[in-house]
């Protein structure tokens, strides 16, 4: 379990930073719970490493005008025990918690697990739900890029070469609002099978606005547009969880058939949704 | 190329020439000779290999030595202060909560983190911070006793 060799830069800044990756083959380390085991297995054998851990200021938390910023190298620890999350983004506070374990939850990091886009990752799901935006920076430009676009694929997203992930910008949940992220874990790994987000706002009785992102069932997470509309046109909730697999390609393994993930998304989808018009005021 | 490292490991100074590919466990196992770390899955999955970096529990199998540099690094070897068990250390002692005892290094660095942040935990909550801690003799029981144990003496 010894890695290829490689070279490694800590650069001091994030200009530094960005002018290492702008040529060559370079690959970025922030936690390392994804590249590092893949390095050992010597699936990646990048020749050129560099760790972000010691450029100041992307490790903030900060909220603004109806907007959470996240810096890039926010563990999932700090992201689950932000009073700030808690308070103004729950549904992402939840979500990570859920990931991996404490070990892993206080080395990785929101960017670089986005970064890395695992069809069974946590975060996907709520920051499809949640709308969130993620600004990828280059030394040559800036650009701010919607969660339904930068998820493209398996292990596949819309950073570019010489790109990184800078922050994730999260529109702040309403107080009356409910959310609730439920997974069904896979009990060796601890990743999501299958893994619901959920978002509720009311308007009296009524349904006013459904948010609903799904993890782990596809090869990229994926809102379930359908099963919003019909929320959000007087549906109930098994009515419209029925509807979260449909038109989406399923992922197989020895643990669970495509036809099964499919079972798992309505089942979790009408779990998620239950908790999170409980909590709607 | 070799980079030297300098870092604090159980509050002595360490300075080492070490390759970036160097795990942080091996550099504790052969390089500063501290074998409370211990290496299982080398696949970051049974905790055994846990120590504290600036207070907060890791896997010194995924973690690179490089990182580790000018960073706190404590060890089981660090967690008794002068010749006094750690509560956690007495608690597995008294509750019996181990067997073999290959687990334990990392168990009880991954619940001091969580009697550091929570000092009073519920079983569930016990049993959710040491979930990336794989205890092949005891069934946990004994591990849970011994943590609520420890946490009851510090609260007394």
């Amino acid at each position: 379990m010894i890695p290829q060799d490689f070279e490694y830069s800590a650069p001091a800044s994030l200009k530094e930073a960005l002018e290492l990756i702008a040529t060559g083959e370079r690959k970025i380390l922030a936690g390392g719970m994804s590249l590092i085991p893949l390095m050992k297995l010597r699936l990646a054998a990048p020749e050129h490493v560099v760790d972000l851990a010691r450029v100041p200021g992307l490790d903030y938390i900060t909220e603004s005008g109806g907007t959470v910023s996240i810096g890039a190298t926010v563990t999932h620890h700090d992201l689950e025990s932000s009073p700030v999350i808690r308070g103004r983004a729950p549904l992402l506070a939840e979500a990570a918690g859920h990931i991996g374990d404490t070990q892993v939850r206080n080395m990785g990091t929101i960017g670089g697990s986005i970064a890395h886009a695992d069809p069974a990752a946590d975060y996907p799901a709520s920051l499809l739900a949640l709308e969130a935006q993620i600004r990828l920076v280059s030394a040559k430009s800036d650009r701010t890029v919607p969660a339904s676009d930068f998820f493209l694929d398996a292990f596949t997203t819309a950073i570019e070469p010489g790109e990184l992930v800078l922050e994730v910008l999260v529109p702040t949940e309403e107080p009356k609002e409910g959310y609730r992220y439920e997974k069904v874990a896979h009990p060796a790994s601890g990743f999501a099978v299958v893994g619901v987000a959920a978002r509720i706002k009311k308007a009296g009785a009524k349904i006013s606005m459904a948010r609903i992102g799904v993890t782990g069932m596809s090869s990229r997470a994926f809102r379930a547009l359908e099963a919003e509309k019909l929320l959000e046109s007087g549906a109930g909730v098994a009515q419209a969880a029925a509807t979260v697999a449909e038109g989406q390609e399923a992922n197989q393994d020895l643990y669970a058939s495509a036809d099964y993930r499919r079972h798992l998304a309505r089942i979790w989808a009408a779990r998620a949704l239950s908790v999170a018009l409980s909590r709607a005021s | 190329m070799k980079r030297t490292i300098a870092l604090s490991i159980n509050g002595k100074s360490h300075a080492d020439e070490v390759e970036p590919r160097l795990l942080l466990i091996h550099y504790l196992r052969e390089m500063a000779s501290l074998t409370g770390p211990h290496i299982a899955c080398e696949t970051s999955t049974c905790g055994a290999c846990t120590v504290m970096l600036d207070g907060k529990a890791v896997k010194s199998c995924t973690m690179f030595a490089v990182q580790a540099d000018g960073r706190k690094i404590l060890t089981i070897e660090g967690l008794a202060t002068n010749g006094k068990l750690d509560p956690l250390q007495e608690a597995f002692w008294n509750e019996h909560g181990l067997q073999c005892g290959f687990c334990t290094p990392g168990m009880i660095l991954t619940a001091k983190q969580l009697l550091n942040d929570n000092p009073n935990p519920t079983d569930e909550e016990i049993r959710k911070s040491i979930e990336g801690n794989l205890c092949r003799c005891t069934g946990y029981q004994h591990i849970v006793n011994a943590v609520k144990a420890a946490a009851a003496k510090a609260g007394a």
